[in-house]
This record gives structure tokens, C-alpha cells and sequence, in this order.
């Protein structure tokens, strides 16, 4: 079964909203089916501030300061590079100072909205929120993640972004020992894919055609998906990144500016590992030629047959 | 009457005090931005001391208190010796401002005891305000927001969501001063960009709007005592007339006010 992350996540919402009066949930003009419900039965708890992102953070943040957890909605290069200084100023700066429990949650992570072209591609903004100081970055892969994170968004009172990927998407069949470790891995030798968001999904399916179709080789990818980009438990994914020769990080963003393949090489430079670490992502330039997502990897050097012959020709 | 008048002359010594320890403030740190902090003096004094704001200086976050955001941060160097006066914090700080170790600095922040939010960077307080006097109504609070913002400040986009926004939701709670001293960074505002008239725009929007001499302690007082108790089902703006560098003549009278510093002796020659 396929489900969208934003769905999933909006139905535990609308549940949390029913019992705890302290909820509210902001739009900037942005729906989902699941949303429909919370708009009918919280019509005071519910508000849609127009297409104005730079009110919806401020607005978000006055509601924070008297004691509310609240959801900021949108889609994701707008909420968070429209007002990307009212995210600096009354979020990042202020939560030093203030108790403000804002969850900002941008959905069309990366090239989710594929056929929209470039202002619709979220390719910046790990790395521009990973760049604040107090804000936590949640980066899931699949609509189960997005379920599991609901009781942090309530509890943990700081501000966070919530980067949801606009497909439905599978839930992928990987062990999650202890989900405040910010990730969760498969077991594999020699070649270990970090990824997060879509692109875990993308490597999931890389490194099963891999078992199946090399059988032969006996190719065992390990898998690193992570999704909390920023208070993960660093001693343990160094000790996971140990048993590897080689890192292949992926990720639906621009590199070498502060996302996945930054936070990687940077906790392999701050450890004694010494890897040969591999990156997959965008580099320096929007796409505007048209086409599917995959269609769009390929365009970025990232498509899934440049990766699979890239593993190919490591493990052997 | 009588007891009005007694106010008006407290307030009006308070005000005259309170502007000169801020140039007195601008001398020990000639880099705070003076001209912007002295057209707000009796805007501040006359919420502060003439018991209009809600306020606990021995504990500036109490949930009871009115929430007043000084959207204008950089203007509000004169908030530094009420904050003080009232109890805050102790009148020594007065002599560090800017220097190592104060938490008085160039712009203030809310690590200041009595500063509400993050106000250096303009356009957020009234959208913010916005989102916390929503908060109140919510939690059925009585305690009532004000906003102070420059009208330079007011070229900002952002005010413009917050404008249409407070109309929207009928935000009756919340209270919007402009310190309207017609004078930005570089030029008169008239010059770059031109806000007149101002009260029409906030008309248009739907807002309550009331305009007073900024620096008329008994208008200002009768104003903010109406406002305090009055029911309405809208937001309100009150356009405040200042002049920017107020008492300091050469400041009145220079587009650059803004970022003039006065020389220490003619600081000695002001408060003398």
C-alpha cells in the first residue's frame, strides 16, 4: 500500500486535536483530503492565513509564546525560503529565550512536485534550516515515519521542520531499533547508501534489485536512512558507518552547501573513520527540462542505473 | 479633572526625564540610534507610567500582564531607564550600555527583562502580535497586545499580511502604535517611499484608526485611557505624529537623523 506522509501524519493530527485543546493547526491556503476534518470540527483551532508565508511563521509564533503547539502548513520551498527570515528571527533566535513548540511542515520535499519545474523543487532546504541554530530537521522516508513522529511534535517544545515528500509513497520494511537514534538501518558489507527522504525509498529499491538481480555476487548494500538530521545519535551512526569501506550518501538537494552529504563528511572528519564517501545529489544548477522524477535524477546524475553500476563496480 | 491634571504633570516630568537619560544613554554608547528612540519617549512613558500597560517588573513574563512588542527594537534605547525606573532592573546597567557584559545593547533584545520578542530585524512584531493576542482570546484571557512599529518600518510587506490578517479574524485585542515620525534611514519617508495618508490605508483595511499628536502627554494619555476600556469588534491603529530627534534640534531637521549621533558636549549642553 501506497500513502502520502502528509495524510498520515494529518490523521494522527486531527485524533491529538480532539483530546488536547492546546493544538493549532495554520495554512497558508494549502489543503490535503485528511485536512478537510480538522478545518469542519476545529473551525477556532483551524486557520488559513492566506498565501502569505511571512504571517504564517509570525502569526505561528505569537500563538507558540502563549503556550500553544502549533502545525505550520505549506508547501515546502515557500515555507521555508519565503519567509526564511521570520523562521531565523522569531523561531530560531527567539526559542533560545522562549518555550515556542512551532512544527513547520513543507511538503514537496525535493523533486516531489516533479512536473512543476524549478520554483517548485525543494532542493535548499535541509541545508538553509539545517544552517539555524534550535531548529530540528525531520527528513522521513515513509508515511510510518511521519505517524511516528507525531508524539514528538507535541512533546518536544522547540521549533521544527518537517520536510514531508508530496507522493504517496511505500512504507519500507526496515527495523527501527530506537526512533529517537534519528535513524534506522539493513545490515549490509563493503557498500553502505546513507539517504533520507525519498531517495531512502530510491536505495531501498536499489539495494533489493541488487540481491536479486546479482545474485551471483551475494551483494549485500547496507542501508542508512536518516530522517532527524541534526540531534541523531552521532556515536551510534558512527559506529554503523565503521563497517563499511565505502559511503554512498543520496539526496534530492543541491550538495557541498550544508544537507545530507555535509552532515555525513563532517561526522566522518570530527571521528578517527576514515572512508571513501561517494555523493549523489544536485549539483549547482536547476533543471527545467520536463519529465518524471526519475527522469530528473538522470538529468542530476543520480539516476537509478548510475547508481546501481556505481555499487556494481565497488563490491566487485 | 484635577486628578487628570496632577497626571498630566507626572507624566510630562517623566517624559522629560526619561528623554534625558536616554541622550545621556547615547553618550556612553554614541552608537545607539538616538533620533528613532526620542520620538518615542512619551509614546512609552505614557503606556508605561500612566498605569495604561499591565506590567510586573519582578516578573516580566507574568501571564497577567499585557503583552507590548516594540516592533521598532533599535527606536526604543529611551524604554532603557523606565525599564529601570520601574524596577526591572537595577539603574547601574544605565551606565553599560553597549559595553561588555550588559545585556543592553546597541538594539535591545528579550533578554532584557520587559522585552517581549526578537526585534531587531523590522516588519515581524505585528504579525506576531497578531498570533499572541489570538493566543489570549483563545485562553480567555483579559490581557490585550500592543504593537509599536515606525512608519518606515511599515515598507515592510510583511505588516501588510498582519494588516489584512488582525481585520480578518477581528483581532479587538490588539492595539497597533505608529510612532509616525516620517523619517527612515536615508531620506524622509515621503521621499522613498509615500505612506500618506496612512489613516486612509488602515481605514481601507478595516481597522479602527484614531490619530494623535505623539508627543501631546494629555492626548496620548486620554487616547491610550479610551482604548484600555473601550469595546470593539475590530483591531485599532493609533497613528502617533512624532518628530524624529525629538528635542534635539539639528536631529528635528536632517532626512539623516536617523543615523546622526550627537556630540558628547552638546549632550552635556542638552541636559544641563
Amino acid at each position: 500500500m501506497k500513502k502520502t506522509m502528509r495524510d498520515t501524519f494529518l490523521e494522527e493530527i486531527y485524533l491529538k486535536m480532539k483530546n488536547n485543546k492546546k493544538i493549532f493547526f495554520l495554512s497558508a491556503d494549502f489543503g490535503a483530503p485528511a485536512l478537510d476534518k480538522i478545518r469542519d470540527d476545529f473551525p477556532t483551532r483551524f486557520i488559513n492565513v492566506g498565501i502569505a508565508e511571512q504571517n504564517l511563521i509570525n502569526v505561528a509564533t505569537g500563538l507558540a509564546l502563549e503556550g500553544f503547539c502549533v502545525y505550520a502548513y505549506a508547501i515546502a520551498p515557500f515555507i521555508t525560503m519565503r519567509c526564511y527570515e521570520q523562521i531565523r528571527v522569531n523561531l530560531a533566535i527567539l526559542s533560545q529565550l522562549r518555550d515556542l513548540n512551532v512544527n513547520i511542515i513543507g511538503v514537496g520535499a525535493g523533486f516531489s512536485y516533479d512536473m512543476s519545474g524549478p520554483t517548485h523543487h525543494c532542493l535548499e532546504d535541509l541545508n538553509i534550516l539545517n544552517t539555524l541554530a534550535n531548529i530540528e530537521v525531520f527528513s522521513p522516508s515513509d508515511y510510518l515515519l511521519a505517524k511516528d513522529y507525531v508524539n514528538t511534535t507535541i512533546e518536544d517544545i522547540h521549533p521544527k521542520y518537517i520536510r514531508f515528500d508530496a507522493k504517496p509513497l511505500q512504507a519500507l520494511n526496515i527495523e527501527n531499533q530506537n526512533f529517537k537514534d534519528g535513524f534506522r538501518c539493513i545490515d549490509g558489507k563493503k557498500v553502505c547508501i546513507i539517504s533520507t527522504g525519498f531517495m531512502s525509498q530510491k536505495a531501498f529499491n536499489i539495494i533489493e534489485d541488487l540481491k536479486e538481480k546479482e545474485e551471483d555476487e551475494n551483494i549485500e548494500v547496507g542501508l542508512i536512512d536518516l530522517y532527524i538530521l541534526k540531534n541523531f545519535n552521532k556515536e551510534q551512526l558512527i559506529q554503523e558507518i565503521e563497517k563499511y569501506d565505502y559511503i554512498l550518501t543520496m539526496q534530492e538537494g543541491f550538495l557541498s552547501s550544508g544537507g545530507l552529504d555535509s552532515i555525513i563528511l563532517n561526522l566522518i572528519n570530527n571521528s578517527d573513520l576514515n572512508k571513501k564517501v561517494i555523493n549523489y545529489g544536485v549539483d549547482n544548477k536547476y533543471t527545467f527540462e520536463i519529465g518524471d522524477r526519475e527522469h530528473l535524477h538522470q538529468l542530476n546524475n543520480m539516476g537509478y542505473s548510475d547508481i546501481y553500476k556505481k555499487i556494481v563496480t565497488l563490491v566487485k | 479633572m484635577e486628578n487628570n491634571m496632577e497626571k498630566i504633570n507626572f507624566l510630562t516630568k517623566k517624559a522629560n526625564w526619561v528623554r534625558r537619560e536616554t541622550l545621556k544613554i547615547h553618550k556612553i554608547s554614541p552608537e545607539t540610534r538616538v533620533a528613532s528612540s526620542l520620538s518615542a519617549v512619551e509614546i512609552f512613558t505614557t503606556l508605561y507610567y500612566g498605569d495604561i500597560l499591565k506590567f510586573n517588573p519582578k516578573e516580566p513574563l507574568d501571564d497577567v500582564r499585557d503583552r507590548f512588542i516594540i516592533s521598532k527594537g533599535h527606536g526604543s534605547i529611551s524604554m532603557y531607564p523606565l525599564l529601570a525606573d520601574l524596577g526591572f532592573y537595577d539603574m547601574s546597567e544605565l551606565n553599560i550600555v553597549s559595553k561588555k557584559g550588559s545585556f543592553l545593547g546597541g538594539i535591545p533584545d528579550p533578554i532584557i527583562p520587559g522585552y517581549e520578542t526578537i526585534n531587531g530585524s523590522l516588519g515581524h512584531g505585528l504579525g506576531v502580535g497578531c498570533g499572541i493576542a489570538l493566543g489570549l482570546k483563545e485562553r480567555n484571557s483579559d490581557s490585550k497586545v500592543y504593537v509599536i512599529v515606525g512608519d518606515g518600518e511599515l515598507n515592510e510587506g510583511s505588516n501588510w499580511e498582519a494588516i489584512m490578517f488582525a481585520n480578518q479574524h477581528n483581532i479587538n485585542n490588539l492595539t497597533l502604535i505608529i510612532d509616525n515620525n516620517r523619517a527612515s534611514m536615508l531620506d524622509f519617508s515621503k521621499n522613498i517611499l509615500n505612506l500618506e495618508s496612512i489613516s486612509e490605508k488602515f481605514e481601507a483595511f478595516n481597522w479602527n484608526v484614531e490619530e494623535v499628536d505623539g508627543h501631546n502627554i494629555n492626548e496620548l494619555y486620554n487616547i491610550f485611557e479610551k482604548n484600555k476600556t473601550e469595546s470593539r469588534n475590530k483591531p485599532k491603529v493609533i497613528i502617533a505624529n512624532t518628530i524624529k530627534g525629538k528635542g534635539v534640534e539639528f536631529l528635528e531637521k536632517s532626512p539623516l537623523s536617523h543615523i546622526l549621533s550627537i556630540k558628547p558636549e552638546d549632550i552635556d549642553k542638552l541636559i544641563d
